[in-house]
C-alpha cells in the first residue's frame, strides 16, 4: 500500500538530489528550458495523481467486507453528476498539461535558433559507426569524439548520418535530435558556463553503441580560439580518403582533431549515401531533410 | 547449388557455453516432456483432445500455457541484462559480449510483446468471450485453431534462433537502416521478420474471428448495451488487431523485400527512406499498445464489479472511453520520435492528441473507483492484483503525458525513464490484468480454486518487485542513462542498476510463487473444488459449470439486462422457482479438426526454410499450407450432434453438485 509513495518519493528524490549530470542538472537555456517544462507538468498531474492513489486505498480499505461501518450501496452505477465529473477532472488536466506541451513544443523547437547577441558557432555533426564526428565549416577543423565549444554562445547544429540511425544527446545541455543517413536535422544549444558535460547517442545503433560517448567541453571565448589554432595545426586532413578511413566501423575510438576539412565533406556524408546503388541522383523529396 | 541454402554445421553456437547450454537445458526439457507423455500413453488423448481441438476453451488454455511459457523464456532474458548491466559499469564489460547482449533484449522485447502479452490476452478472450456472450462457440472454430496454430510457430522459430543462428541483434522495434542487410547481414533479423509475420497473420484471424463472434452471435436478448464491459474491450481491442495488424505486415514485408530482393524501400541508398519504417511500425505500434490493455481493463472492470458486489459504475461511461481509446490509438504514433526533428506544429499535435487519450483513460480509474464506493469488497487474489494496478497505472500513465509533452521526451526519449514508464503500464496495467483474470476465471476452467495463500504471495512478491526494480529506471533516465546499454563509464548509475537487480529477484519470486500456487492447487483440488458460480458472479460464464461442457449452455440463456447472471439470481431469490423438469434439444458442435496443427507445421517448414533461404524447402511449407487449406474448404462433415441425453446427464450431474 505504501508503495505509491515511495514511488513518489524515489521520483522526488531523483528530481531533488540525486542528479548530478543529468536532465535536471541544466547547464544551458534550452535544457534549463525542458527541465521547467517536464516540472511544471509534472506538477499539474501529481496534484491529481496523488489524490487518486489516496482516494484508491482509501475506498478499498473502508469497503472491505468486514467493516461493519460501510454502508453497501449494491445498486450504487451512476449519477450523472458524478459522471460529469469524472469526464471533466481529467480533461481540466489534460488542458492544462496539453497547453504546456503545445506552447512548449513552439518555445523549444530544436529548429528554432537561439536569441543572442553573440554570433552562434557552426557545427555540422555526423554519427558514424562508433564515433561522432564535428566539423567546425567556420573554423576549418574537425573532431572526432571531443566537441569544444564556447561558453555563452549559441551553437547550431547540422546532424546527418553516415548509415545507421543515432541520437545526438548532451543532457544538461537539452534536446536530443536523430541523425539520418541522407537527411540533415537541426539543433541549437547554449551552455552558460564553462564546463564539462557528457554526450552520448540515445539511439541504439549496433554493436560499438556502448561506446558511442563523448566529452562536450564548454570552455571560454579566448579558450576556444586557442583551441582552434590548435587544432589547426596538428593532426590530418579530412578529406575524402581520411574520411573512408573514419567511417570504417571502430568502437571506443579515443579523441582527435583533424587540421582541415576539404571543402563540402558535410554534404558529401549526407549525399554519399543517396548515391550508391546506381539510382537516381537528383533530388531526394523528403519534408525533413533540409529546412530553413 | 546448395540444397540446404545457408544453413550449415556453424550456424550452431557450439563456442558459446551460456548459449549451448540454455538451448541444450530446453531441448532435454522438451524431450523429456516428450517422452513421458509418450510412455504414459497420452498421446492419443492430447491430439483428440488438445491438440486437434476446436473448442475455444481449450484453445484458450493453450494461449495461455504457451504464454506462460513464453513468460519464463521473456524473464530469462530480463535477469541477464539485469544482471549485465548490474556488473559491467566503468571499464567492467559484464559477462555478456555485445553481439550476446543485443540478441538479449531484441529476444526479451520481441517475446514479451508478441508471444507473452499476445497470447496471454487472447487465451483470455478467447477462453472468456464466448462464455460471456452465452454461446457455444467462436464464429470461426477452425480458424481459432490455425490461429493458435500460427501463433505456436512463430514462437517455435524464434526459439529455434537460440540453438540455430542467431537472434535479430537490431532490438524489437527492427529499425532499418540497422536491420537491412548492409548492417545485420545474419540470419537474425530473418528469424525476427518471419516469426513475426506468421504469427501475425494467426494474430489478424484471431481479430476477424473476435469482431464476427461479438458482433453476429450473442445470446438471445443481449443488445450491444447489455454486453459485459470484458466484451467490449475485447470488441475494441480485436477491431484493432483488424486495422493495425495489416499495417504491421506490409512493413515487414517491406523490409523483407529489402533484404531478399534488393529492394530501396528502408534502405540508405537507393531514395530510401528509413523514417517511413519508423512511421508504419508506430501506426501499429500504439494501437499494439491498446490491444494488450484494453482487455486488461476489461478483466479489472469485472473483477472489480463482482468482488464489490456492485454493478460496474457508469457503464456507458465504460463503454465510450473504451471506444474513444480504439479510435484516438491510431492518431497519436508519432509520439514515438518527436526528436525525429518534425516541426513544432507536429510535435505539438502529436503530443496534445496522445494527451487526450488519457482522459477516458483517466474515467476509467475514477469508475472503477466508484464501484468499489459503496460495495463491499472480499480481498481476494484477482482484486488485490485490480488494486495494485491502480495504483501502479496511474503513475505510469502519468509518466507517459509526461513524456507527451515534446520538450520533456527531447530529454527523456529512448531513456531509462523511457523504458520505466512503459513497464510501468504494461505489466502494472496488462500483465496485473492477465494475473487478475488468470486468478479469476482458472476455477471457471478447471473446477477448483487458485490457491489464495500463494497467489497473495507472488501478488506482494510482483508489486514490491516491480516498484523496485523499475523506480530505480526512472531515475537514471532522469540521470541521463540510455537504453540498451551493453557496458557503461558513468560509475555513479551502477547502485541504482544493483537495486533494480534486486528488484528483478523479487519478481522472480513472485513468479517462482506463482509456480507453487498452481503445483499446491492442483495437489488440493479436491478441497479446492467449486461449482458454477464460486465468486457470487455477475455475467454469464458463471450461469454454467466449471469447466464448461463443450457445448457452453444446455440451453442458451435469455438476457433480460447488464450483468445477465445477477438479475436472474435477484429473480429466483425473489420469486420461488417450481421444480421443473428441463427438456433438452441436441446440440450440434463442430467437429475437431488436425487443420490448425498441419497448418502450422508446414509455416514453421516455410519460415525456417526462408530464414535459410532454402528455396525449395519454403516452396514445400507452402504448397503444403495451400493443400490443406483446400483439403478443409472441402470437407464433407463439419458438426457432430451432442444427444439430448448427454446433456441431460450432464446437467444432472451438475444440478446435484451445485445442490450437494
Amino acid at each position: 500500500m505504501r508503495y505509491g509513495l515511495l514511488a513518489a518519493v524515489l521520483i522526488g528524490v531523483a528530481t531533488l538530489g540525486g542528479c548530478t549530470e543529468g536532465v535536471l542538472d541544466p547547464k544551458g537555456p534550452i535544457a534549463a528550458a525542458d527541465r521547467q517544462i517536464l516540472l511544471n507538468s509534472l506538477g499539474i498531474m501529481l496534484a491529481i495523481v496523488i489524490p487518486v492513489i489516496g482516494a484508491t486505498l482509501g475506498v478499498a480499505f473502508w469497503f472491505r467486507a468486514s467493516n461493519e461501518r460501510a454502508r453497501y450501496r449494491p445498486n450504487f452505477a451512476y449519477s450523472g453528476r458524478l459522471e460529469m465529473l469524472v469526464w471533466s477532472i481529467p480533461a481540466m488536466t489534460v488542458f492544462l498539461v496539453g497547453g504546456v506541451a503545445w506552447v512548449g513544443s513552439h518555445e523549444v523547437s530544436p529548429r528554432k535558433p537561439i536569441v543572442s547577441t553573440v554570433k552562434p558557432l557552426r557545427v555540422q555533426v555526423a554519427s558514424l559507426d562508433w564515433k561522432w564526428l564535428f566539423i567546425y565549416p567556420d573554423q576549418g577543423v574537425a573532431s572526432v569524439n571531443y566537441l569544444a565549444i564556447p561558453a555563452g554562445t549559441p551553437v547550431s547544429f547540422e546532424l546527418t548520418s553516415s548509415g545507421v540511425m543515432n541520437s545526438f544527446f548532451v543532457p544538461q545541455l537539452g534536446s536530443q535530435i536523430y541523425t539520418m543517413a541522407g537527411m540533415v536535422t537541426r539543433l541549437h544549444l547554449q551552455a552558460d558556463q564553462p564546463g564539462s558535460y557528457r554526450g552520448m547517442s540515445a539511439q541504439f545503433s549496433g554493436e560499438g553503441f556502448a561506446d558511442m560517448y563523448f566529452n562536450v567541453e564548454a570552455v571560454a571565448p579566448e579558450k576556444f580560439s586557442e583551441w582552434v589554432d590548435t587544432a589547426g595545426n596538428v593532426g590530418m586532413e579530412l578529406n575524402a580518403t581520411t574520411y573512408a578511413q573514419l567511417a570504417k566501423p571502430s568502437a571506443a575510438v579515443a579523441p582527435f582533431t583533424y587540421r582541415s576539412v576539404a571543402p563540402g565533406l558535410f554534404d558529401s556524408i549526407r549525399v554519399s549515401e543517396m548515391q550508391s546503388g546506381g539510382a537516381m541522383s537528383h533530388g531526394h523529396p523528403t519534408s525533413m531533410r533540409m529546412e530553413k | 547449388m546448395n540444397l540446404l541454402g545457408k544453413l550449415d554445421w556453424s550456424a550452431i553456437p557450439l563456442d558459446q557455453p551460456i548459449i549451448m547450454g540454455a538451448s541444450g537445458g530446453v531441448v532435454l526439457v522438451i524431450v523429456s516432456i516428450l517422452s513421458w507423455v509418450t510412455l504414459k500413453g497420452y498421446v492419443p488423448y492430447l491430439w483428440r483432445e488438445w491438440i486437434t481441438s476446436v473448442d475455444h476453451k481449450r484453445i484458450g488454455i493453450m494461449y495461455i500455457i504457451l504464454a506462460l511459457i513464453m513468460l519464463l523464456r521473456g524473464f530469462a532474458d530480463a535477469i541477464m541484462m539485469r544482471a549485465q548491466q548490474a556488473l559491467a559499469a566503468g571499464g567492467a564489460q559484464g559477462y555478456l559480449p555485445p553481439e550476446h547482449f543485443d540478441q538479449i533484449f531484441s529476444a526479451h522485447g520481441t517475446i514479451m510483446i508478441f508471444f507473452m502479452a499476445m497470447p496471454f490476452v487472447i487465451g483470455m478472450m478467447n477462453f472468456v468471450v464466448p462464455l460471456q456472450l452465452g454461446v457455444r462457440d467462436m464464429a470461426f472454430p477452425t480458424l481459432n485453431s490455425v490461429a493458435l496454430g500460427l501463433t505456436a510457430s512463430g514462437i517455435l522459430l524464434t526459439n529455434v534462433s537460440l540453438a540455430v543462428g542467431e537472434f535479430s541483434k537490431a532490438g524489437w522495434v527492427a529499425y532499418p537502416p540497422l536491420s537491412e542487410l548492409q548492417y545485420s547481414p545474419g540470419v537474425g533479423v530473418d528469424y525476427y521478420l518471419w516469426a513475426l509475420q506468421i504469427s501475425g497473420v494467426g494474430t489478424l484471424m484471431t481479430g476477424i474471428n473476435f469482431v464476427a463472434t461479438i458482433l453476429k452471435t450473442r445470446a438471445p436478448g443481449m443488445s450491444y448495451m447489455r454486453m459485459p464491459v470484458f466484451c467490449w474491450t475485447s470488441l475494441a481491442a480485436n477491431l484493432l488487431i483488424v486495422a493495425a495488424f495489416p499495417v504491421l505486415t506490409a512493413t515487414l514485408a517491406m523490409l523483407l523485400l529489402d533484404r531478399y530482393l534488393g529492394f530501396h524501400f528502408f534502405t540508405t541508398d537507393g531514395q530510401g527512406n528509413a523514417m517511413m519504417y519508423v512511421n508504419l511500425f508506430w501506426v501499429w505500434g500504439h494501437p499494439e499498445v491498446y490491444i494488450l490493455v484494453l482487455p486488461a481493463f476489461g478483466i479489472f472492470s469485472e473483477v472489480v464489479s463482482t468482488f464489490s458486489g456492485k454493478p460496474l459504475f457508469g457503464y456507458r461511461s465504460m463503454v465510450a472511453a473504451t471506444m474513444a481509446i480504439c479510435v484516438l490509438s491510431f492518431i497519436v504514433w508519432l509520439h514515438h520520435f518527436f526528436t525525429m526533428g518534425a516541426s513544432a506544429n507536429v510535435n505539438g499535435f502529436f503530443g496534445v492528441m496522445t494527451m487526450i487519450i488519457a482522459v477516458p483513460t483517466g474515467v476509467k480509474v475514477f469508475n472503477w473507483l466508484f464501484t468499489m464506493y459503496g460495495g463491499r469488497i472480499r480481498f481476494t487474489v484477482p482484486i488485490l492484483w485490480s488494486i495494485g494496478f491502480m495504483v501502479t497505472f496511474v503513475i505510469g500513465g502519468m509518466t507517459g503525458v509526461l513524456m507527451a509533452v515534446p520538450p520533456a521526451d527531447f530529454q527523456l526519449h529512448n531513456s531509462l525513464f523511457l523504458i520505466a514508464h512503459f513497464h510501468n503500464v504494461i505489466i502494472g496495467g496488462t500483465v496485473f490484468g492477465l494475473m487478475a483474470g488468470y486468478n479469476y476465471w482458472f476455477p471457471k476452467a478447471f473446477g477448483f480454486k487458485l490457491d489464495e495463500r500463494w497467489g497473495r504471495i507472488s501478488f506482494w512478491c510482483w508489486l514490491v518487485g516491480f516498484y523496485v526494480a523499475f523506480m530505480p529506471l526512472y531515475a537514471l533516465g532522469l540521470m541521463g542513462m540510455t537504453r540498451r546499454m551493453q557496458h557503461y563509464d558513468v560509475a555513479s548509475w551502477q547502485p541504482w542498476l544493483v537495486v533494480a537487480a534486486v528488484g528483478v529477484v523479487v519478481i522472480l519470486f513472485g513468479i517462482a510463487s506463482q509456480v507453487v500456487q498452481l503445483v499446491v492447487s492442483i495437489r488440493d483440488r479436491e478441497q479446492l473444488k467449486v461449482t458454477a458460480d464460486p465468486w457470487n458472479g455477475r455475467t454469464l460464464e458463471w450461469a454454467t459449470a466449471s469447466p464448461p461442457p463443450g457445448w457452453n449452455f444446455a440451453v442458451l440463456p435469455q438476457v433480460r439486462g447488464l450483468d445477465a447472471l445477477w438479475n436472474k439470481k435477484q429473480r429466483e431469490r425473489t420469486q420461488a422457482q417450481p421444480a421443473q423438469e428441463r427438456k433438452f434439444d441436441p446440440i450440434e458442435v463442430p467437429k475437431n479438426s488436425p487443420t490448425g496443427f498441419i497448418i502450422a507445421f508446414f509455416a514453421v517448414v516455410a519460415g525456417f526454410a526462408m530464414i535459410w533461404h532454402i528455396w525449395w524447402m519454403a516452396g514445400a511449407g507452402v504448397i503444403g499450407i495451400f493443400l490443406t487449406t483446400l483439403a478443409f474448404a472441402f470437407r464433407d462433415d463439419e458438426e457432430i450432434e451432442i444427444p439430448a441425453e448427454q446433456i441431460a446427464r450432464f446437467e444432472q450431474a451438475n444440478q446435484a453438485e451445485i445442490a450437494a
